[in-house]
This record gives structure tokens, sequence and C-alpha cells, in this order.
């Protein structure tokens, strides 16, 4: 693709920050059509790489758009961050929102390949063709709200580590444009391991479409549907209340991670929900480039500019901690961002530090000790920082650390959800509720709903369902739109934008090979079925049954056969590794 | 998936929609409800698809009357201009052979295909979570047909353009059709002061109403007003299956545990904000659905617009027609169905279906569900004479 085509751009950034070398890669057609772009082509480009350990020089720091970015496709501003993770040793992949998506891609670039380790701080700033790799040594250190101050005038994209990735915290993140987050998987430490504290993006440029009229007529069937979703846009939903909106619902449903998961429901709730931060701090909204769902809250009255905490922030930091001060979870939420770390595993880790200790009440020290995470200023807050396994290692507790492929769960307890029990198991990345995202039909009823204590039919529906999102987070667009629309209206977009005739199910063929590539990286790592599993928790203690919903251990047998049926239908072999065959089938050797 | 794959079977067959269909669940094997000639094709098909499910069957009368009419006159894609399909299904491609490769090739863009071969019609669906999504794009392209096939109809009757085969095929349609029923069933009655009465009444009318073919299984909603709580059908929930289907929903606010309540809570809301009333029942009858999309006006601005734009202060008896999409949006039907509604037993959404009300319980609700309805036909049946 030596030339600009609809969709993309046709040019991918390569930054040598050993050499100081930029160079213009031109992926072939081919490349784009197998791989499509956002994780897709990160992965693409991830793959011969991906057995060097996290931190090698020659170790490449991805970030890559979709061909819908930049268009009038609904939900498409977004944009992948990915790498090896220094948390769990799997692929790293973090879907991110904000501007930075959209002014790479109008800066002229599909993505960004950065590799190497400048000799010292450094930052890489994009205005359209010009790239610069400045000196950051003078930033090295800052927090993020300080760095944001300074650069960020909303026009730009601004993407920042913060003092935790510095200091080592695993479980860093990288903030971008002030409220948005690639939070999992310590993406920000891959950062700080090139010495790399920024990167700010302008793009001037339009971005070329095959059909306009055909991409109007997609947009207007997708908003359709996105009005005639309760979950989206109704008035309990994500537009109004940001995705804290599940809040209730997942304590009602009996699933909501308490006191480390030894408990599904957390008495508290009622107090603590959407609309108690909605009267507190009459957030307003605000939402990622090209999106009309507008999901993201800002505080306006009190801490009135401060990011509300999303659903497994508001979750992890009551129930899974046992806090009850609202006023600490915003603060947490807020010392979380400023200094670049995951919210999920920070919390994840303190609820694991809590059940080895013996603590009962952390919830005053809370606030100190994500600032010993986060400086690493002591030996706790350095051992903390290496996340739940890690600690639950050194200190002799293995069965503390909920997680998966050491990746701290979010906050949806599986006990209450079986096909969640399957997505986290499974997922390519660990412990995350985003690459199946169940919760959409067990709890949400979207498309429509599944008995959520059942294991029938669900390793389908979970493999189904990562291809989907392997394609959602390629395009590059929001899963939260697929609670409304499906691929068949967003395949009208890709074939409008891009001119390539696809549908619904040309697309999903592509989601499985862009997810077989993911399997097939993590088992050159060793990964294999002895990952693919769930705390012991889950299989021998029970939830907080109640509201005539009983929550039981979960079957272990039925687990295993399911994940064997999974492997089945997946193509792996009866250890979850990767079959030729398939291999080959998928274009992938 | 045995069990989900008996279920769907008997609603479909219970429902109507087919007398012998053929229904599939796939998780890592394949489960069939029974073996037929066509099983190697759809298997065939299956394999070519990321799914777990599948419905086929020739649809029964007078669903079968109408495809096949519909089919030739439509040869390529049948484009309904109803709110289901609008929304949901945006249009019904056809096919000519029943071969893997044909109904695969359409599958792959749409949710569901007509197959014309033979004299005969059968429709294929798939679901990608559950045989329940195969059962409603089934549901949904039935419908959608009976609406175009009457509303054509009406439309070709006034301009004095019916065909013979349109007359033929119309005439085979209506001798299918069952008879109105005028009889109400005996609900319980209201007001209700307890949470369990609330629910009980709401399961009970959502069954009744589906029984009475006053709305496909999966569409609709229905609700019930207790103090300051709404208590509503949730999304996507089937009306004769509401037992553990209905959210609680305070009126203040107050809790968010509504956010799968059915997407029309607002409009419920807002009902029960500006009238005395206590229950909503709201289901898509075919002929008020019909009527509402049957206009005169030759030349209008808002012309292909009249589901979000339509002007005209329009009705059908004492029932008003109000323009309005799905939901919340700017052209949403909460914006346009609660003030027409008020100081009425209920009003009609262009092209969409049809909300009653009941001051005390769904006694009211459901005799002027079903009046409404009966004189709907009656209309229409005067309109094409």
């Amino acid at each position: 693709m030596s030339s600009q085509k609809n969709g993309w751009t046709g040019k991918v950034l390569y930054i040598d920050l050993s050499a100081s070398m930029i160079k213009v890669v031109h992926p072939e057609d081919e490349v784009y059509r197998k791989f499509i772009g956002g994780k897709g082509l990160a992965g693409y480009f991830l793959r011969p790489h991906v057995t060097l350990p996290w931190d090698h020089t020659e170790m490449p720091l991805l970030i890559f758009t979709g061909p819908l970015v930049g268009t009038a496709a609904p939900t498409s501003g977004r944009s992948t961050v990915m790498s090896r993770s220094p948390l769990t040793g799997t692929i790293a992949d973090t879907s991110v929102g904000g501007r930075l998506g959209f002014e790479l891609k109008r800066a002229g670039w599909d993505g960004i390949i950065i590799t190497g380790k400048s000799e010292f701080p450094c930052g890489i700033e994009i205005n359209d063709d010009k790239v610069k790799i400045g000196d950051a040594s003078k930033q090295w250190g800052r927090d993020t709200s300080s760095f944001f101050e300074e650069f960020y005038d909303g026009k730009c994209s601004v993407s920042v580590i913060g003092p935790a990735a510095e200091n080592g915290v695993a479980f860093s993140s990288l903030i971008v444009d002030r409220h948005h987050a690639a939070g999992r998987m310590g993406i920000g430490l891959c950062f700080a391991a090139k010495h790399l504290k920024y990167l700010i993006v302008n793009g001037s440029g339009k971005v070329a479409v095959h059909d306009t009229e055909k991409l109007k007529a997609a947009r207007e069937e997708i908003v359709r549907l996105t009005n005639a979703s309760p979950i989206l846009m109704g008035q309990h939903g994500f537009s109004c209340f940001g995705t804290g909106s599940i809040y209730d619902l997942m304590d009602s449903r009996r699933m909501m991670p308490t006191d480390n998961f030894t408990k599904t429901h957390f008495e508290r709730a009622a107090e603590l929900n959407a609309n108690a931060y909605k009267e507190k701090y009459s957030p307003g909204k605000h939402g990622c480039m090209g999106c009309h769902i507008r999901c993201k809250k800002i505080a306006r009255s009190k801490m009135a500019g401060v990011s509300m905490p999303e659903f497994e922030t508001m979750s992890h930091f009551t129930a899974l901690v046992g806090n009850t001060d609202m006023d600490l979870v915003m603060q947490a939420n807020k010392l979380c961002n400023r200094y670049g770390m995951d919210t999920i595993s920070a919390a994840a880790t303190l609820a694991c530090y809590r059940e080895v200790s013996g603590r009962r009440d952390i919830a005053g020290d809370v606030l100190d000790l994500l600032e010993q995470i986060a400086t690493a200023s002591s030996e706790l807050g350095r051992e903390l920082g290496r996340g739940s396994v890690s600690y639950c290692k050194l200190k002799k507790n293995k069965s503390a650390s909920m997680s998966v492929k050491g990746l701290e769960l979010p906050a949806y307890d599986p006990r209450g959800a079986y096909g969640m029990s399957l997505a986290y198991a499974l997922s390519t990345r660990g412990g995350c509720h985003l690459r199946a995202y169940p919760v959409s039909h067990e709890i949400l009823r979207k498309p429509v709903a599944t008995d959520r204590f059942s294991f029938s039919g669900k390793a389908r529906i979970i493999k189904i369902a990562e291809d989907q999102n392997a394609v959602i987070d390629s395009l590059t667009a929001c899963k939260f739109i697929f609670f409304a629309a499906g691929l068949e209206e967003y395949a009208k977009a890709y074939t409008a934008a891009t001119g390539v005739a696809s549908s619904a199910q040309d697309l999903l063929k592509v989601g499985e090979r862009i997810y077989y590539n993911e399997r097939i990286m993590n088992a050159l790592n060793g990964f294999s079925a002895k990952d693919d599993d769930l705390p012991r928790r889950f299989f021998e203690e029970s939830g907080s049954s109640g509201n005539s919903i009983e929550i039981r251990p979960i079957d272990r047998h039925a687990f295993l056969e399911a994940r064997a049926r999974y492997y089945r239908i997946r193509g792996l072999d009866k250890n979850g590794l990767p079959d030729p065959q398939k291999v080959e089938e998928l274009g992938l050797t | 998936m045995k069990q989900l794959v008996d279920k769907y079977t008997d609603k479909m067959i219970k429902g109507g929609l087919a007398e012998a269909p053929l229904v599939c669940g796939l998780d890592d094997e394949m489960t069939w409800n029974r073996q037929a000639p066509e099983v190697p094709i759809l298997e065939a098909v299956m394999q070519g698809m990321n799914i777990n499910s599948l419905i086929c069957a020739e649809p029964a009368e007078p669903y079968q009357s109408i495809l096949v009419y519909l089919t030739e006159r439509y040869p390529e894609v049948i484009t309904p201009g109803d709110c289901e399909t609008r929304t949901f299904l945006h249009d019904l491609p056809v096919g000519h052979e029943f071969s893997a490769k044909v109904i695969g090739s359409h599958l792959l863009y749409r949710k569901s295909v007509v197959i014309k071969a033979d004299g005969k019609v059968k429709i294929v669906t798939f679901g990608t979570v559950s045989p329940e999504q195969a059962f409603v794009t089934f549901s949904s392209v039935c419908f959608a047909g009976f609406v175009l096939f009457f509303a054509d109809f009406l439309a070709d009757f006034k301009n004095g353009t019916v065909s013979e085969t349109q007359r033929r095929a119309f005439d085979r349609a209506v001798s299918h059709l069952d008879e109105p029923r005028t009889d109400c069933p005996e609900l319980l009655c209201g007001p209700f002061h307890r949470e369990a009465e609330a629910y009980e009444a709401i399961i009970e009318a959502g069954r009744h109403t589906v029984e009475y073919g006053l709305v496909d299984s999966y569409f609709g909603n229905i609700s019930y007003r207790l103090g300051e709580t709404i208590y509503i059908s949730q999304t996507g929930s089937s009306l004769d299956e509401l037992a553990g289907c209905i959210d609680p929903c305070p009126l203040d606010g107050s809790s968010c545990a509504g956010v799968t309540a059915s997407s029309e809570l607002v409009a419920h809301n807002e009902i029960f904000l500006r009238t005395d009333n206590r229950a909503i029942l709201h289901g898509h009858p075919k002929f008020a659905v019909i009527l509402s999309m049957d206009c005169d006006r030759k030349e209008c601005p808002n012309k292909k617009r009249c589901h979000i734009k339509c002007s005209e202060e329009r009705t059908i008896g004492d029932i008003p027609i109000v323009p309005g999409e799905v939901g919340t949006g700017t052209t949403g039907l909460c914006h346009t169905l609660p003030p027409a509604v008020k100081g009425r037993r209920g009003a009609i959404v262009w092209g969409h279906g049809l909300f009653t009300v009941g001051r005390e319980d769904f006694n009211l609700a459901f005799q002027h569900l079903l009046d409404i309805e009966n004189m709907c036909r009656e209309e229409y049946f005067k309109r094409v004479k």
C-alpha cells in the first residue's frame, strides 16, 4: 500500500529511540486486509519480537488506529497501545479513547512502532509528517496532572506516563488527554522502559473515505440502534450516568466482588451508586472523539474538573477493599490517574494485601498505600507495586491473588455469570472482562439474554465474542456501542470507509485470525491450559446468596468441560496450544 | 443446548409461525430438533459462518401466502417500512435456490433470508448467542412481511392498481386470518398495593397480550406504577415469559437498577407523571400498525421520513397517531407519545405499535388494546372495500 488509501493512510511511523532514527513503513494491502488496524495490526508487528523480555530494547511498543478512525463512523476515535506485559508476560494490548487515534490518523499515520531505548528521558512530538524526539529530562518525575496543565490544550492529543511507571510499578498506565487511560497490563512501564515520557500528536489532514453516502447511511443505522438501547441512552444508561450505572445492577444480581471476592454482595452499595455520585459531584458529560454516547463523566461541583470513577473503580475501591467513603473513591481515582496506575489492579492488589495482612480496615490507609506504591517509597509499596501475584508469592499465600495469568480481576464475580468465568480464564491478556464481554448477554440482555448459571452453549458464544471484539479493537471502535449495534452495521461502515467489500461474517473471520495470533504469541511464551484457569476460591467457596438468587461455587468439572469445548471450537489442542493446521488455515504461519 | 432448541421449536409452533421448523443449536457439536433432508445444506451454511444457532422453516399461513407474493413483487429484496425492520432488520433479502451457497451468501450480510423455491417460501435465520435470536428474527420477518403486504394492498387499492395476482394473494391471506377476538380475559383487579401483586398482574397481562396475538412474543413492553416506583418489563424480554424479567425503577432516579429496563421506560415515566394511570400496555397489533402508515398525501415534504417527521394531526377514530423512533434520541417516541396519551385511552406510534393505559389495573389497558386493534382491522377492511 504505497499511496494513501481510503480509510487507511497507508503509512506507519517507525521510530528507533536507540538510534534516534525515524522511517516510514508502508504495509502491504494484504496486511491491512488480514489484520485491519488497531490491535490486529499491532499484533502483526509484535509477533516477530514477542519472545523477547518485555524490557528488551528491541521489544516494540505499538500504537495503532483503525480504518474507521477520523471518519463519520460512530465511536471510532479509539486506538490500541500494545507490547508485552511487564505484569503478566502475556501480550499486552489496551484500547484507549480521547483524541489519540483521531489526531494520529489526521496526521497521516495508521500507527507507530517504537523500538529501542533512548539514552535520556524523551518525548515524541508529531505534527502531521514532522516527527521530533524531544528531551524530556525535565519532565521525568512529573505527575500527569501537572504535565497536562502545561501541555494539553484540548486541541491536540497528549499521552503521558506518571511517576508510577518511572518507579517500576508493574500495573502502571498511560494517561491520555487528561481523562482517558490505557489502563491495564502495565503499558505505562513499557513506555518507561524506553525512557519515553510522553507522546504529543497534532494532525491537520482529513481521512479519505470510499463512499461518503454509504458511510452516512451506516452511521444512521448505528445511531438509530444506539438510541433504542436503554443501557447506552436510557435514563439509567451510560450516557446519563457513565459506566457506574451498572453498580446497582451488579450488586442486585449478587455478583459484586466484595472483600477480595470472598462475598458477592456489598451491604452499603445503595449508598454508593451512580446516582449518589451524581448528586454529590454533578458530573458533566465528556466523550472520546467521534462519540455521541459520551459515557465519560467529569465532576462539576465538588472536585470540579476531576474524572469520575468508572464502574470497576467504584466497585473495587468500595466493596472489594471494604470502604464506604465516596470521597475516598474519588481521591483514589484521582491519585491513580495522577501517578499513572491502573485502578483495577491497584485496588485488587490492596484487597489482596488486606486479606494477607489480616487487617480488617484499611480504608484510612488507602491513599497512603497508593502513594507508597506509586513512589516506591517503602518496602511495602515496592512489594505491592509488582502486582498481587508477586506479592502473594512473597507472602506464601497464593490463594489471595484474585487474578488470571497475573492480571487482577475486574468487578464481575464469575460465580454469578458462568460465561464470564470462561471469558476470564481464556482471555489472552489474563483477567479481563472485555475480551468476550459476556456481561452483555448474561446480565444486560443483549443481543438476547442467556442463562447466566449455565455453561450450555457458552464455549462457542465466548469464541464468537472474542472474534467480534478483536474486530472492534481493530477498526478501532468502542465495545459499548455493540450493546446496540452489531458487526452487520459496522461491516457496512467498514466497506463504505475503505472500499473493501466485507460482511459481518467476513470480519468475524478476520477477528478469528487476530485472536488466534494472540494465542500463538502467548504459547510462544509458555502459556497453556494451566494458565487458562481461575483462582481456586471460585470453585470452592459460595458467594453471597439472596434476592432469591443462589451463588454457588462454580462446578469445576463443568468448567473444564466447557473449556475443552472451547479449545475444540477455537482449533487448539487439549493443552490449549495452537494447532499447526489451524495456523496455516488462518494464514498465520 | 437441546433444551433451548426444543423450547424455541415449541414457541415457533405455538406462536403460529411454522408447523415444522428446523431448529439447530451449536456449541462444539450441532443439536437439531429433528432430522430432515434440508439438514446437510443447513449444516454447510453453518460451517461457513461464525454462529451458534439457526432456524429454517416454511412459515405457516397466512405468512406463507404473503411471502410467496412479496417475493414475486420484490424478487431481490423486500423492504418493509415498519419500525422493527427499519431499526433491527434493515431489509429482507430474497434468494431463489435452497442451497448452502445462496443461503450463506445472504446471511453473510443480514440476519435472515427468504428463500423462494418450487413455489414455496422458507425463511432462514440465525443467532450468535442463542436460538432465541433466530426465533426473534423469524418472528420479525413474518410480522414485517404481514404489515408490508396489507399496507401495499391498501395503497394499491386506493390507486386502482391492484393486480389479479395481488388480489388472489390478498384473498388467500385473508382467508387464513383468525377471527378477531372480542372477549377480554379477566385480569387481576387493582389498584395493587403490594409489590408481589404488581409483579403478578404484569406477568398475567403480558402472557395474555401474546396469547391474543396483540404482540410478537419478544416485543412490546408493560409497566405498573406502585407508589413512587415503576415496575416495567426488561429490555428484550418476552411478554409471555416475564417472571424474573421485571425491573423496579424509582421515579426519583435514586437507583440505576433499571438499566436493563425497556427502552421505552422514559415514555412510560412521562405518561405516569402526566396522567392518573397506573398501568401501561404496549403491543404491536398488526392492523393498528398498518393503518398508522396509510396516508393519502401525494406531495409531502416529510415523505419517507413519516416515522420521525409526520406533522399532520392524524387519528383513527379517537386514537392519535404520532411519529417517533424507539428510545430516547431527539426523534424518540418519548417526546411525542406522552402528550398524545393524555386524556385518551391510547395512542399509536407510526409504523410501530399501540400504547394503551388503565387507571387501576391492566383490565382496561388490555381491553383498549384489543378494541383499538379490532377497530383498526374493521377500518382497514372498510377502506379496501
